[in-house]
């Protein structure tokens, strides 16, 4: 009973710690708000509002034609013409334009004497990726007028976008965020705080106290997975009530779900302070950890696009584990099979990492 | 009141300044997490971010369900299992490949109907079903166009084959410039570079005079004959240095050893580099100086350099494509900046048009900064 109540005085005092400080309480709230506002309209990998440079050397219908088509959609919003291939040149290395357009003096002459006509597209491979979009854009534009030039239309295909029919970006990213966002929490409450202790001398205190290394973790682990509940909860709420994110899956396997992904993220946050001394080796740690966990958790570019091995190497990463459960659960509705499939992965990620660095902890004495 | 501030006195001095800087060079080397803020982690992460940021997509597992045996059938079938984007499974049933869309075993499913030989040879639309997972609409967008695809070139073939229309033949010559091959590894590892200096450069000077102030030798060396001006600059070259050395090994890294071409000036990169260190390190700094507590200049130094740094750069999401008051927020990073101009000097060379304004934000960055720092580290002594 007396060791209950040691844990619950020092959870107690660990809350107080990092709510206590309006600075600190701020900096635990704030972020969570700013990127639930800002990132759901900057991830987008949709591209418009950019601008296109044309150089039409050809005077006839067909080419003045496809530009009108261009022109009207929405991918392109500015559209620079000008007179010389120089010109031409300077709009795209200026990076006034994406993408450049040029049609030679020959083309509708081509496409009334049934030849092939070419139409020369540019892309800026310094931004390939969005340029690379934009040029699918022509491409299917010009694609469809081949098809009406021909007298029979193209025999459509029948699209159908499950769980998100309007491939709304928002609703795949702000359910996400709940994972992105609280998990520098997770590792400022877990390895910056051990640290400090560390630096201020109270860890020694502590470890001096009747309190046990087993308890003095969980002291740390258990404020940390509040905190990241309750920020979690911020991004859910606004999810469901601000973004009007439809929530078809189960709130009970998103929280529990939310657990799975804290033991783990507490375990590489506790691991990483066992290995520090001071905030500064924390801070690098954290650094070291955070970048690499959010760029292999398959939410910029999809984990099977990776070679081999290093797709086993993100079997170590908690953040891919709960992108592709939060994928599942928030949208879909989630099934058991995938659930479990998701989550015990991340329990085996915390038993390891709690358990070493449990065993780290208890072993150094400095 | 700033002319009865007591330091004013002394006025500027070198001497005092490298005195300070070779304090602050030695307390760097002293602790071994430098070497691997200069040389370890830049190469590790690099290398992590080449091999794992990977944007050219790979083959998509997509479900297929035939459910006509006419030759049309057979042959769209087979053009869809040939083509280079997918990687194709037979399923059974329709619900069965609801089921394999609902656990995301596969990114969409094609249904081939019944009646589709027949449909197509009274030129009727012949019903196709493509359903995809737009739970992550980027690979809904990538399968439903390349199933598009494949459906437009497989009729062109199919009626060239089997009646005699002309085609309008519209051809598309397309031509990357600055990086032919398209490859998304040669604009990814110069934003990696960005994304890893935009932290580290915050983060290194972030805890450097939350220390002093917490330990109380900030106030002992304003107490001395030392002016504002020397506190700063002797933080600022040690760490701008370090950083140098940790930028130099992106380069090697990134040009020497993934062979991502560079086709800039390195005069014009270390130009560059130094206005946005004075941008990042200066923000660094003044983060410090403000929250005067290391746990807190951390945190601050780590929501402000990792994700904004990753989100709003234009790393990999196109910033002319986001709302106006977004593309706003943007222009106060200076890694935009950085980013642009090292996508210019890497793909493209020096192209002083695309460069000039990003120096110039960077430089208003720094001067902003450091600034700033100034002003607060004299605010916080009266």
């Amino acid at each position: 009973m007396s060791a209950f109540w040691r844990l619950h005085a020092l959870i107690r005092k660990e809350i107080q710690a990092l709510l206590g400080d309006p600075h600190g309480r701020k900096l635990l709230i704030a972020p969570i708000i700013m990127q639930l506002i800002l990132f759901p309209f900057a991830a987008t990998m949709e591209v418009k509002n950019v601008s296109i440079v044309v150089l039409n050397e050809d005077e006839g219908e067909h080419g003045a034609e496809l530009l009108k088509r261009i022109a009207a959609s929405t991918a392109f919003s500015d559209f620079v013409t000008v007179q010389d291939d120089d010109e031409f040149a300077t709009t795209i290395d200026r990076q006034r334009a994406l993408l450049g357009v040029k049609i030679a003096p020959d083309f509708s002459d081509s496409v009334e004497r049934q030849q092939p006509a070419t139409l020369q597209v540019v892309t800026d491979g310094r931004k390939s990726n969005a340029s690379q979009i934009a040029l699918g854009y022509v491409q299917s534009i010009v694609g469809t007028y081949a098809q009406e030039l021909s007298g029979a239309a193209a025999l459509p295909l029948t699209v159908r976008h499950f769980y998100n029919p309007n491939l709304d970006y928002k609703w795949f990213m702000v359910p996400q965020l709940i994972g992105i966002a609280t998990a520098l929490g997770f590792l400022v409450v877990t390895a910056l705080s051990v640290a400090r202790e560390r630096e201020q001398g109270t860890l020694d205190q502590l470890r001096v106290s009747p309190l046990s290394p087993l308890q003095i973790m969980t002291g740390k682990a258990l404020p940390a997975i509040v905190i990241a509940m309750a920020q979690g909860t911020i991004i859910l709420i606004g999810a469901v009530a601000v973004y009007r994110v439809p929530l078809n899956g189960s709130v009970a396997a998103i929280y529990i779900g939310m657990v799975c992904y804290g033991l783990s993220q507490v375990g590489w946050g506790l691991l990483i302070s066992s290995f520090c001394r001071t905030q500064q080796q924390a801070v690098l740690g954290v650094f070291s950890y955070l970048v690499p966990s959010l760029l292999l958790s398959g939410f910029i570019s999809p984990v099977e696009n990776m070679p081999g091995w290093l797709q086993i190497g993100t079997s170590l990463n908690p953040m891919r584990h709960f992108v592709e459960l939060m994928n599942m659960a928030y949208l879909k509705g989630i099934t058991l099979d995938a659930f479990v499939a998701a989550a015990v992965p991340m329990l085996l990620i915390a038993a390891l990492s709690l358990s070493l660095a449990y065993f780290k902890f208890r072993t150094v004495r400095e | 009141m700033s002319t009865a501030t007591p330091f004013k006195a002394y006025g500027f001095s070198w001497s005092r300044v490298i005195a300070l800087c070779r304090k602050e060079t030695f307390q760097i080397l002293r602790d071994p997490s430098s070497i691997l803020i200069a040389f370890v982690l830049p190469a590790v992460l690099l290398f992590i971010f080449g091999y794992g940021v990977n944007l050219d997509g790979t083959r998509t597992a997509l479900g297929l369900v035939v459910q006509d045996d006419s030759p049309a059938a057979r042959d769209f079938a087979a053009a869809l299992t040939a083509a280079q984007a997918f990687e194709i499974r037979e399923v059974y049933s329709v619900k069965e490949a609801d089921a394999a869309l609902l656990d995301s075993k596969i990114r969409g499913y094609i249904v081939i109907p019944v009646d589709f030989g027949r449909n197509l040879a009274r030129r009727m639309p012949p019903g196709v079903f493509v359903g995809t997972d737009a739970a992550e609409p980027n690979s809904a967008t990538l399968v439903a166009g390349n199933v598009q695809g494949v459906w437009n070139l497989w009729q062109q073939q199919w009626a060239a084959e089997h009646r005699t229309t002309a085609m309008a033949r519209l051809e598309i010559e397309s031509r990357s410039w600055y990086n032919p091959s398209a490859e998304s590894r040669n604009f990814l590892i110069p934003g990696s570079i960005v994304i890893i200096m935009t932290i580290l450069g915050a983060l290194l000077t972030a805890l450097v005079v939350a220390r002093e102030w917490e330990r109380g030798t900030m106030e002992a060396l304003l107490a001395a004959q030392v002016t504002r001006v020397e506190i700063l600059l002797s933080k600022l070259i040690p760490y701008y240095a370090l950083a140098i050395f940790a930028m130099v090994t992106c380069m090697v890294v990134a040009v020497g050893i993934m062979g991502v071409p560079f086709r800039g000036s390195l005069a014009v990169l270390l130009l560059v580099s130094t206005l946005f260190l004075g941008g990042t390190l200066g923000m660094g700094l003044l983060i410090s100086t403000v929250t005067r507590n290391q746990f807190n200049a951390a945190q601050t130094a780590l929501n402000l350099g990792y994700m904004p740094a990753v989100m709003l750069s234009g790393f990999v999401y196109e910033i002319a494509s986001m709302p106006k008051w977004v593309q706003a927020v943007s222009y106060a990073l200076p890694a935009r900046y950085f980013m642009s101009s090292l996508q210019t000097l890497f793909q493209a060379g020096v192209i002083w048009s695309a460069l000039w304004a990003n120096l110039a934000f960077l430089a208003l960055a720094t001067v902003v900064f450091i600034g700033l720092t100034l002003h607060k580290t004299r605010e916080s002594l009266e």
